[in-house]
């Protein structure tokens, strides 16, 4: 009796992981935005109604949800720049890897230009 | 002999453009949608971060007088309310594209579906309005809660 191929779970490694990253990241940012437009409009009731509220958000917990905001969309946007290149650029396809640690790379470089300056903002003192 | 049977003619072959599909091309419209606004969010969006969160204080100075100083330009108006609309859209076609994946049944896309517009239409329309309404200094409030500009 044959026994069925072990591992019959579609392993997609670069581009399947990174689709599923930019899911992911994608339906992430979209919540946040919807929780920031109904923050930000508070301005239209009071100023001290929305200093209050977003008073709430100047703490480290929200500091550190607010630098893992900012890494999904850095993501979410040098892979959709990537996901561009792969359906437009006749190359694209054939690159799609290599773009791949092109945009960890250039995620990496822009994160570490942005974090410290975050992070002394939470953190540091007056 | 008798009367030859009628054959029907071979089906023709596709002619360009006059191929006829009963849904139009608004997937491929969504398609290209996603791509043209996608580069001018990581524009819109990372000048947006880069003003909030790090020129100046950052994240610290983010407040009333923060919001109404900026909303002050009409570059900023312009901005934010281009983000809103096109960022809404974007998002809410990829999370249209995520529940026609994962939701199989009819009735659960059609419900996830009808909160998924509401949302959009809220979010959208709430935004445009407080953007075109704002006022930076309203009658009665604190001049330390507001924009310098006000009480010059």
């Amino acid at each position: 009796m044959p026994t069925a191929p072990a591992g019959t779970l579609y392993r997609g490694r670069e581009g399947m992981w990174s689709w599923v990253a930019h899911r992911v990241t994608g339906v992430l940012i979209f919540f946040f935005l919807l929780v920031h437009v109904l923050d930000t409009s508070l301005v239209r009731i009071s100023p001290e109604t929305y200093n209050a509220v977003i008073g709430t958000y100047k703490n480290p917990v929200m500091g550190l949800g607010e630098a893992g905001l900012v890494a999904a969309i850095v993501f979410h946007a040098f892979n959709g720049i990537r996901i561009i290149l792969v359906d437009f650029w006749a190359k694209g396809p054939k690159y799609q890897r290599v773009m791949l640690w092109i945009v960890i790379g250039l995620f990496v470089v822009t994160m570490a230009g942005f974090l410290p300056r975050h992070l002394m903002n939470v953190f540091g003192g007056e | 002999m008798t009367a030859a049977t009628p054959i029907p003619a071979p089906r023709s072959p596709r002619a360009g453009t006059s191929r006829r599909t009963t849904r139009g091309n608004a997937e491929l419209y969504g398609w290209i949608f996603m791509r043209v606004s996608g580069v001018v969010l990581v524009v819109l969006i990372f000048g947006h971060l880069f003003t909030n969160l790090i020129a100046g204080q950052g994240i610290k100075a983010v407040d009333f007088g923060f919001v109404a100083g900026k909303w002050a330009s009409p570059l900023w108006q312009v901005w934010d309310l281009l983000m809103l609309w096109l960022a809404m859209i974007h998002g809410s076609n990829g999370v249209r594209t995520i529940i026609n994946d994962y939701a199989e049944r009819d009735h659960t896309r059609l419900v996830l579906k009808v909160v998924l517009v509401a949302a959009f239409v809220i979010t959208v329309v709430l935004g445009t309005l407080v953007i075109f309404t704002f006022d930076p200094c309203p009658a009665g409030s604190p001049t330390d809660l507001l924009p310098s500009f006000c009480s010059a």
